[in-house]
């Protein structure tokens, strides 16, 4: 069973039936005791960084994310969700963030239109059985205005390219993020799903042996 | 680099998908979500319902639809038509769209662009404008489904609407709507160097040539068309096969990866 985090930001009902379309269970959450409960957790979120923060710290996810971080199960951030992973957001002044990823996350330099919106394609910088299956220079769907600044360059595991390259894709261990909606992104998006439900799954088998 | 997006235009009444010439005339063209599934699976970027169905009483027809749409389809979709409050783009938000259009309800009611992007982002507040040549390089606003004329400028409304948070403009051409001569090139390339939003050209096309020169000489960033796609006259990936080989990038799906 896979977690989808509801803290009142961001499409949920997109994340859920993407995940069912290929073949995962998944369960919108509104309650942190329902963590112990599932496999894998996806982080999802739309809208500003401080917001969110602030939603989360309200609603006491905040040390039970990271205790599920560091619980070893696979943990998938979205977009707004994969930004909070970072240590602080500068999104109306600087936010403390998760901090799961070391790094900060920054506005997209004057010049290009912002947001970033549009399908637009990932550079490989590593593999990843995130990514597995799914062709290099595949297009994907993104919309944010931020993006995040991993201090370690070991973190970032896809770039993608809009007047600056900046990481689409990141992960350290059991922790990834990706700056795209890979729910909206058919035909890879939903093949991205379908590698973290076969992270979620082959971590169940791992364990229970 | 960021692809330049076609999207198919569903004008939905009455939970059908309908085609009219210049706004009046209505042709059966099918299932709403029958047809969305197809587009996704043809490669189509991005979605946009309009539902042109007048009266509010059948509201529930069309949240019904985004809900279905929501299950079967996984590339962003826009809702417009009708939509007056706060409440009704939270309906709009919760059923599964991605993002929703307002036309007359932001001329009357401005801050419904500014109350949309404060609740919920700014990436899911598109401005649909209603837009008819008044004289050479000028164009007014009209609203009510192009019934209504605003004597407001359509330059300065764009720049208003992005001042108030709006995330993208979706522009069409009412002189050229459903004409199949192409788009109105000035207009669009006027609107794309008024603001610094996304802007997706609508009205008049009837050929791929067409939605290339919307996206070159028109400076759009995205292309909308109805009927060249609904009666197969051009499947997607013909279209995009047409503007890759025209250098203009576009995603690749199906048989072009």
């Amino acid at each position: 069973m896979i977690g989808i985090v509801d803290y009142g930001r961001g499409n949920l009902r997109s994340v859920e039936k993407a995940l069912e379309k290929v073949g995962y269970q998944a369960k919108i959450m509104n309650d942190p005791q329902e963590l112990s409960e599932v496999d894998g957790l996806i982080l999802p979120g739309v809208g500003a960084f401080a917001d969110a923060m602030g939603a989360l710290k309200i609603m006491d996810w905040i040390e039970p994310l990271t205790q599920f971080a560091h619980s070893g199960r696979p943990f998938l951030g979205i977009c707004l969700g994969m930004q909070l992973l970072f240590e602080i957001g500068e999104e109306h002044g600087e936010h403390a963030g998760l901090g799961l990823l070391a790094g900060r996350v920054i506005k997209f330099p004057p010049g290009g239109k912002v947001p970033h919106m549009g399908w637009n394609s990932l550079n490989f910088e590593q593999s990843s059985r995130l990514l597995d299956g799914i062709p290099n220079q595949s297009d994907f769907y993104f919309v944010h205005s931020y993006y995040a600044d991993p201090s370690e360059s070991r973190d970032i595991i896809a770039t993608s390219d809009y007047g600056i390259v900046f990481p689409a894709v990141v992960g350290r261990e059991n922790v990834w993020g990706a700056q795209f909606h890979p729910e909206k992104s058919s035909p890879w998006g939903l093949k991205l799903l379908t590698n973290f439900g076969k992270l979620v799954n082959d971590n169940v088998a791992l364990s229970s042996n | 680099m960021l692809s330049k997006r076609i999207i198919p235009c569903l004008d939905v009444h009455d939970g059908r998908v309908v085609k009219g010439t210049n706004f009046v005339q209505l042709r059966d063209a099918g299932d709403p979500v029958e047809l969305a599934a197809l587009y996704d699976k043809e490669g189509a970027d991005e979605l946009i319902f309009l539902d042109i169905t007048a009266s509010s009483d059948k509201r529930e027809t069309m949240v019904d639809v985004v809900r279905r749409t929501a299950e079967q389809v996984f590339i962003p979709f826009t809702i417009g038509g009708g939509l007056r409050t706060i409440e009704d783009i939270r309906r709009m938000l919760r059923a599964g769209a991605d993002k929703i259009a307002l036309n007359t309800s932001a001329v009357q009611t401005p801050r419904l662009i500014q109350e949309g992007a404060h609740a919920f982002g700014s990436q899911c507040i598109v401005v649909a404008i209603d837009a008819r040549s008044t004289a050479p390089g000028r164009w007014e606003v009209y609203i009510h489904g192009g019934r209504t004329a605003t004597g407001r400028d359509v330059l300065e409304w764009a720049a208003e609407a992005e001042a108030l948070g709006a995330g993208e403009i979706l522009l069409t051409s009412m002189d050229r709507d459903g004409t199949k001569i192409g788009y109105e090139l000035e207009l669009t390339k006027a609107v794309s160097r008024a603001v610094s939003l996304p802007v997706i050209a609508s009205g008049g096309v009837g050929t791929l040539e067409h939605l290339a020169e919307g996206l070159t000489l028109g400076e759009a960033d995205a292309v909308l068309a109805a009927s060249i796609f609904h009666y197969k006259e051009y499947s997607i990936e013909e279209a995009k096969r047409y503007l890759a080989e025209r250098g203009i990038l576009v995603r690749k799906t199906g048989g072009l990866v």
